[in-house]
């Protein structure tokens, strides 16, 4: 009923809006519909975009927010509808139509030639450009940045690159093509707080200078920040398009969600901590290549407390994890279970000590699960060791499994479907299910809530908040600054294998955890504060 | 402009509905082959008829036919677990070279043992030799992850050098005119069930490789380590994530497979040839890896697919009678690979008419 009642209220407000329009609609989706077998990716949406424009594309993960922008990328071609751009239907077949016609869309994880420098990747695809004018090439591109205020080195090769530069690559690869369309697919997820500042400054400029802007994203303040206007789309329908101005986040939220949610996170208070349950001394730790990814870590972690891990990807998480886990070798230093120092243990005894990690890498399936397996073989992995005998015994399993569906709302067709099948939340569920099934003392979890719509992502915050009630040390690596904010008793700050700060949330801003991500040491924020005051 | 037609991914399709696109695929492939002897202006009936009937006809082709059915099953067996850990295992040949070796070792120098000795000896020696052939690449593999198929498919050519150089110098046999292994004794030979022609040709190595089928069966789908090569299989991250040794689980896996094919080596010279030969793997072990494909290595249904390929080797003598190349059957036997492999398609996607019309 509610609902009604808001989405009355929102297609008013977009007549009103269409009322009252000064700048040209430049391109506009009509009827869109894709189908992913069963899966209705998109569900006859309409969307419409004007000339000097932020427009953001809000929704959870699955909506199909995506998918509707590969449409007009031409990476997908529709079931049905039409797409307008300039007032003349258009056909997208390939990536090369969607170029032809000015749409750049800038990919959450970039397309850029690692061992090529920015000038090259960004000339890179323009047909004849070899025998072009190098000078001439290099003066255009040098235009471009000034005018938008793109400051990069353009004989710098990508590798060398932070993945702030290599994203501003990206938009100048696009603005070079002459788009005047441009797609954003969370463009922030990698980007520290200041990064992000600066981002918006450039989209800013864009729009001003009358293009169109798309930024897909799941983050309200980000909506609230940047956008003019605001399209939701949930299940693969779009429930309305609004002003950004006209709007809070809690409605969106609503809107996004479909009834009204709580946004904070409990945090609750653990009277009786055990005392260093984890304690990593002087850690150090080379990657493949020889390159120090850890440098000399010392912290403790207690039993009964969530100990947050802030910091740019790749700044040595996994490694971490992994060292923890006994899944990397060890160069310097110890980390202690319980007093008992587990370096050099193998996997399988660190198990066995009561160490459980649930590892959420990129590819959410690549370690922790197996893809092809069904629930019952992926809930055994960890514990068939402790059977006797030669054989395997299923029946335990199936029961855990079944018990486990039930306890967490594990949405399946059955235990005997390869895992493969069930959506992004429920595949964390499971992961995260099994680790806390084998009643650890130390969980070790990277990544958890990565790509999970806002219900699930509470529940997996209760069920973390679950152990720590129960004296479980909880180590979590984050990415959602808000959310290490709320849910942790303590936050790490690492930068580049290092500890920048141990903080604890009530004593910092998200800026200053943004500052501690880039290299400010903890101290330097506290002193600069205090010059400030 | 849009096509009629696009490709869209299918959801999960059920065990029967598979089963049922693959047997249209074998039909397909049926029909294809018809077109072209049709092309060769030759009966395409008839071809089918020698392709397919002639090898099942009466007993004593049918006894030839299973000997053939019940080598390439053994090495479908050891291939399929090795492909199950996603080791490509194209050694096949070499391990059968090398376990026939191991078992002809015995069976030559021995035979003086008792037949309830002897052969079981020469079982367990074929098993030992051709597992050490295979632990090579597994031991390179685990240890400097080199690619083991490029490996194992080199070491093929040196187990068959090594062989010639056996039967040119060392093991020669008494004919001193002709470079040969000599014939087995009736003692390291394997007995059949019955005495009267033509099942007494029939030699117990089918029992042999039904119990082979149900041990890895069970091996695979019900122990322990069975569940490990799944894994290791699926993902080698996940496996040392849940704490397994996957050097370990790589060398043991690989040592059973080539073991296996080894097994099939001493059923080739104890059975089929009753010497050692050159001939001993024959490009069974390549055969073996389409039939290991085809099933999905599942080993029950490997035992459908030996037969029918052993069948169709079988067959193509019999083209010959209508002056059809033999060369004619591994054409078939390709187009047929073609089509079922090209039904996978069928079975993860579906295509579907682009509707034009704009959703209203």
């Amino acid at each position: 009923m509610q609902d009604c009642i808001l989405h009355c209220f929102f297609n008013f407000l977009i007549i009103c809006d269409k009322g009252d329009s000064v700048n040209n609609v430049l391109f506009e989706l009509r009827g869109i519909t894709k189908l992913f077998g069963n899966v209705v990716a998109n569900k006859n949406i309409d969307f419409s975009v004007r000339e000097g424009e932020i427009h953001a594309l809000l929704g959870e993960n699955g909506s199909g927010k995506t998918t509707l922008m590969n449409i007009l990328s031409g990476i997908y071609t529709p079931d049905s509808g039409t797409i307008i751009i300039n007032g003349e239907e258009v056909t997208i077949k390939s990536p090369e139509d969607a170029i032809k016609l000015g749409i750049g869309m800038i990919h959450q994880h970039f397309k850029l030639v690692d061992v090529f420098s920015a000038k090259e990747n960004i000339i890179m695809g323009q047909s004849g450009s070899i025998r072009q004018n190098q000078k001439n090439l290099t003066r255009e591109i040098e235009e471009l940045s000034n005018r938008f205020g793109l400051n990069i080195n353009l004989d710098k090769k990508i590798y060398q690159m932070s993945v702030s530069e290599k994203q501003t690559v990206e938009i100048m690869k696009v603005l070079f093509r002459k788009s005047k369309i441009l797609i954003l697919d969370e463009p922030t997820a990698v980007l520290t707080p200041q990064e992000i500042d600066k981002l918006f400054e450039i989209l800013r400029e864009l729009r001003d200078d009358g293009c169109a802007i798309v930024i897909i994203t799941h983050k309200l303040n980000e909506v609230m920040e940047i956008s003019d206007r605001v399209t939701i789309l949930r299940k693969g329908e779009s429930v309305a398009t609004v002003e950004t101005k006209q709007t809070n986040a809690k409605e969106l939220t609503e809107l996004m969600v479909g009834h009204s949610v709580d946004l904070s996170i409990e945090r609750p208070v653990v009277e009786d901590k055990t005392k260093d349950v984890l304690q990593v001394d002087n850690l150090t730790i080379f990657d493949e290549d020889g390159v120090k990814v850890i440098d000399g870590m010392s912290f403790a972690l207690d039993g009964g407390e969530i100990l947050g891990v802030a910091g740019v990807a790749g700044s040595g998480q996994k490694e971490l994890c992994e060292a923890i886990a006994g899944l990397h070798p060890v160069a310097e230093g110890s980390i202690e279970f319980k007093g008992r120092n587990i370096v050099g243990l193998n996997p399988n005894e660190i198990i066995n000590l009561g160490v459980s990690m649930s590892f959420i890498p990129e590819d959410r399936l690549g370690m922790g699960l197996v893809a092809n397996m069904d629930m019952v073989d992926n809930v055994i992995l960890k514990d068939y060791k402790r059977q006797k005998g030669l054989l395997l015994s299923r029946k335990p399993a199936r029961k855990t499994a079944l018990k486990m569906v039930e306890d967490l709302d594990i949405v399946t067709q059955g235990v005997q479907y390869p895992i493969r099948l069930l959506s992004g939340g429920n595949v964390q569920k499971v992961l995260l299910g099994r680790e806390i099934n084998s009643s650890p003392q130390l969980l070790i979890t990277a990544y958890p809530v990565r790509g999970l719509d806002i219900n699930s992502s509470y529940v997996i915050y209760d069920m973390l908040n679950e152990q720590k009630k129960k004296g479980v040390a909880v180590l979590y690596i984050g990415e959602d600054l808000n959310v290490l904010l709320e849910l942790c008793d303590r936050i790490m700050v690492i930068c580049g294998g290092r500890i920048m700060g141990m903080v604890e949330p009530k004593d910092v801003t998200i800026e200053d955890l943004g500052l501690m991500m880039t290299g400010h040491t903890y101290s330097q924020i506290l002193a600069e504060r205090g010059t400030g005051k | 402009m849009t096509l009629p037609f696009h490709i869209v991914k299918r959801p999960y399709m059920k065990t029967y509905q598979q089963v049922i696109v693959r047997l249209l695929a074998v039909l397909t492939a049926f029909a294809v082959t018809s077109i072209l002897m049709l092309l060769l202006k030759k009966n395409p009936g008839k071809v089918l008829m020698a392709l397919l009937y002639e090898p099942v006809k009466n007993g004593y082709f049918l006894v030839q036919t299973i000997k053939l059915a019940v080598v390439l099953l053994i090495i479908s067996l050891g291939i399929g677990l090795a492909f199950k850990m996603k080791f490509w295992n194209i050694g096949a040949e070499g391990q059968i070279i090398l376990g026939g070796i191991g078992a002809s070792y015995f069976g030559l120098f021995h035979s003086d043992w008792p037949i309830y000795i002897l052969l079981p000896v020469m079982l367990v020696a074929s098993f030992v030799t051709g597992g050490m052939y295979g632990l090579i690449p597994a031991y390179f593999k685990a240890r400097y992850n080199t690619n083991e198929t490029l490996f194992t498919l080199m070491l093929n050519y040196i187990a068959l050098s090594f062989l010639l150089f056996l039967q040119y110098g060392p093991w020669k046999g008494a004919n001193a005119m002709r470079p040969e292994f000599d014939n087995f004794k009736k003692n390291a030979l394997l007995p059949s069930l019955s005495s009267s022609k033509p099942w007494s040709d029939l030699h117990i190595g089918w029992i042999l490789s039904l119990v082979m089928v149900a041990v890895v069966y069970i091996y695979m789908n019900h122990t322990k380590s069975g569940y490990e090569i799944s894994v290791v299989g699926e993902s080698v991250n996940t496996a040392r994530y849940a704490g397994m040794n996957v050097r370990w689980i790589t060398l043991r896996t690989m040592m059973l497979s080539a073991g296996i094919c080894g097994i099939a080596g001493f059923v080739q010279v104890s059975g089929n040839l009753k010497k050692l030969s050159v001939n001993v793997a024959g490009g069974l072990g390549f055969t073996a890896i389409i039939i290991a494909w085809l099933s999905k290595l599942n080993p029950v249904v490997m035992i459908v697919a030996s037969f029918l390929f052993s069948v169709m080797s079988k067959g193509a003598g019999f083209l010959e009678y209508q002056n059809i190349s033999p060369a004619a059957s591994e054409m078939i036997q390709g187009i047929i690979l073609f089509c079922v492999l090209g039904a996978e398609f069928f079975v993860n996607y579906k295509i579907v008419r682009t509707n034009r019309e704009v959703a209203k």
